[in-house]
């Protein structure tokens, strides 16, 4: 067609490939995505997101060493003031510290999330025909791997310094899940706010501000009966509370009570607020 | 072919706070064309492209892609085109075929297919021996070649390049041009941007240069380049030398006017080529006519800009000034 296509040199032509036609590639483009495309381009993003850990083994550190060194310290400082002695603390400490690691590690998913969306590599899965939810959930599914390494060695810490859960293997097996669930639940929260920082930095910030109420005004660490009344009222009403108290019950007592629902209630409608708001303000924010 | 044009776009907008960074722009690319986008640091180039390719929301205006509607269905545009930005958008964590493994899965190719098609594209870029590393340990040239790479694995008929070859060396320079035009002879359509008017006059069969946002002329670089000159030879004629002899002995040679500051013994030729200036200086001492000293200089984007829009583009950037401008900005 033109001057300058005629004149392919040699190297143009080794790279001959079939021949591209615009008619029938406009008439391919489909309009939509359906669910079954968004579900593994998630999965893609999802992989990328697993390498990614596997090269930056760093990124484990708070998911290994938080555990380890909270529930030890907890044990041995407050176990002997809030419930008398260590041993019989752990009971009420191990499912706490469960929620609270995992909620450290969702507020990670929010700084990484944004760290990740500031290199050039977004600006490529903006441009693709893919769904806009796959890099925001793509590395929420990724963090599955980090909510389950934090609940197990928190549990593993607990039998080590001599927690004997009542609920036994079972009771703690569900305890886990329950926690990474809910993990993977609030961490839309971070992603969303992820979306909408300035920067890395400030996402940081503003998750630390929501995180540090949510769990330290909770029954993670101690009963709510010696709360005043008022901070009483919150840590009730607190989905961190429900967490921590079905977490007990299944580790413990080995039943799913009511506090299960509640938790997976309150899971489900995070997602359902949060998840479509990052979507939304990833789109047109970025 | 259908008729719809690659690219058609209609007073095209976008401002940024207080600032029109793209500010009107009326754009037509046509099917099979090398199209390029030609401008000064801070014109507009890369947000027009943004736009284009959906990655920014078009203010005001209007832009087709092959008929399709970029602001209502882009999801159909981001079938039709591939992207390959001004800063390298692949991921530094992973190794170049995994990084196109992933592009070719998000695109639907099943995992096979994903790895035979980076695996061709490796070999197809000169990139083989760097399939296992992690990009972070490439070179410049090696990522652009890449990110390259990574715009073509579903071959779209319509591919964007923001810059492709900044920050390259002329031989790597050399290959990507003639990639970019094996591109071409496969049926796809280019839309480039540069900031060298010597890139869009080799690659680009039209051009448009823009400035402040705004489209200040668009033509094939042929009618460009007649409107700047090609090259100019910058003579200064001996002390006592006949300068209208010298005159006459140019005009014949190079079939132009030179333009004489008879002073300083100054004598400036345009030239069509810089090889010409050979035959003038021939003829010039065949007429025994004297001359102290001698250079050529090409034009540069500063003069294209000084001629098509009549200011300097300095002030948005530095683009590459010629210690010649002063003699050039006499024979304007
Ligand atoms: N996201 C943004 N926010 C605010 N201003 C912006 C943004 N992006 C670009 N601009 C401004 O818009 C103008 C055009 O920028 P653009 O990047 O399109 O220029 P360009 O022609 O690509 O330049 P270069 O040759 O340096 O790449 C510049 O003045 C730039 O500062
Ligand atoms: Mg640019």
């Amino acid at each position: 067609m033109s001057a300058a296509a005629t004149e392919v040199p040699a190297r143009g032509s080794r790279v001959r490939t079939p021949a591209v036609d615009p008619a029938s590639a406009v008439a391919r483009a489909r309009p939509h995505i359906s669910p079954v495309e968004a579900i593994s381009q998630t999965f893609s993003m999802a992989w990328r997101a697993l390498k990614k850990m596997r090269r930056n083994p760093e990124q484990f550190f708070d998911v290994t060493l938080q555990p380890l060194l909270f529930t030890a310290m907890f044990a041995y400082i407050f176990g002997g003031a809030i419930s008398g002695n260590v041993k019989s603390y752990l009971p009420l400490l191990i499912p706490g510290i469960v929620a609270q690691t995992v909620l450290t590690t969702c507020m990670a998913t929010g700084v990484q999330l944004r760290e990740d969306m500031e290199k050039g590599v977004f600006d490529r899965f903006k441009a693709l025909p893919i769904a806009r939810i796959a890099p925001l959930a793509g590395p929420m599914v990724a963090d599955l791997v980090r909510y389950l390494i934090a609940a197990t060695l928190t549990f593993v810490m607990g039998v080590i310094i001599g927690y004997r859960p009542g609920g036994g293997p079972l009771g703690v097996l569900g305890a886990i899940a329950l926690a990474i669930f809910t993990g993977w639940a609030l961490a839309w929260i971070f992603t969303w706010i992820g979306t909408i920082a300035r920067n890395a930095r400030s996402v940081q910030g503003i998750s630390m501000l929501i995180l540090f109420p949510l769990t330290f005004l909770s029954n993670a660490f101690v009963p709510i009966h010696t709360l005043p009344s008022a901070l009483a009222d919150f840590v009730r009403v607190n989905p961190v509370s429900h967490l921590v108290s079905a977490a007990r019950d299944l580790a413990n007592l080995g039943v799913i009570s009511g506090e299960v629902g509640w938790t997976l209630l309150a899971g489900l409608v995070v997602i359902a607020i949060f998840a479509p708001l990052s979507v939304y303000s990833y789109r047109r924010h970025l | 072919m259908t008729t719809a044009a690659s690219v058609s776009a209609t007073g095209l907008v976008k401002t940024f706070g207080g600032l029109r960074a793209v500010d009107g722009i009326d754009l037509e690319v046509r099917q099979g064309e090398i199209f390029g986008v030609l401008g000064p640091n801070g014109a507009g180039k890369t947000t027009m492209l943004r736009m284009l390719a959906t990655l920014l929301p078009i203010d005001a205006g209007q832009a087709r892609v092959f008929g399709v509607d970029v602001t209502t269905e882009p999801h159909r545009v981001r079938q039709l085109v591939g992207v390959t930005g001004q800063y390298a958008s692949v991921d530094e964590d992973l190794t170049a075929t995994e990084n196109l493994w992933l592009f070719g899965r998000l695109q639907g190719l099943r995992s096979a297919d994903a790895r035979a098609t980076a695996r061709g594209l490796l070999s197809q870029f000169g990139l083989e021996e760097a399939a296992n590393r992690p990009i972070s340990q490439f070179s410049g040239g090696m990522r652009r070649r890449l990110d390259l790479a990574a715009s073509l694995i579903t071959r779209p008929p319509l591919i964007f390049l923001d810059e492709p070859t900044t920050g390259l060396d002329p031989r790597t320079r050399g290959q990507m041009w003639d990639t970019i035009r094996g591109l071409v002879a496969d049926g796809c359509t280019i839309m480039l941007t540069t900031q060298y008017l010597d890139e869009a006059d080799q690659l680009a069969d039209r051009v448009a240069v823009i400035d402040h946002g705004r489209k200040v002329a668009e033509g094939t670089p042929d009618e460009l380049k007649t409107s700047v000159g090609n090259s100019t030879l910058q003579l200064e004629l001996a002390a006592g030398v006949d300068q209208d002899l010298a005159r006459q002995v140019v005009q014949r040679v190079a079939g132009r006017e030179p333009v004489l500051t008879p002073e300083s013994g100054r004598m400036n030729v345009p030239l069509e080529t810089a090889d010409a200036a050979a035959d003038v200086l021939i003829g010039l001492r065949q007429a025994g006519v004297a001359i102290s000293a001698v250079s050529v200089a090409k034009p540069t984007l500063d003069e294209v800009f000084l001629t098509l829009t009549g200011h300097d583009a300095g002030d948005a950037g530095q683009p590459a000034r010629s210690s010649h401008d002063e003699a050039l900005l006499e024979v304007r």
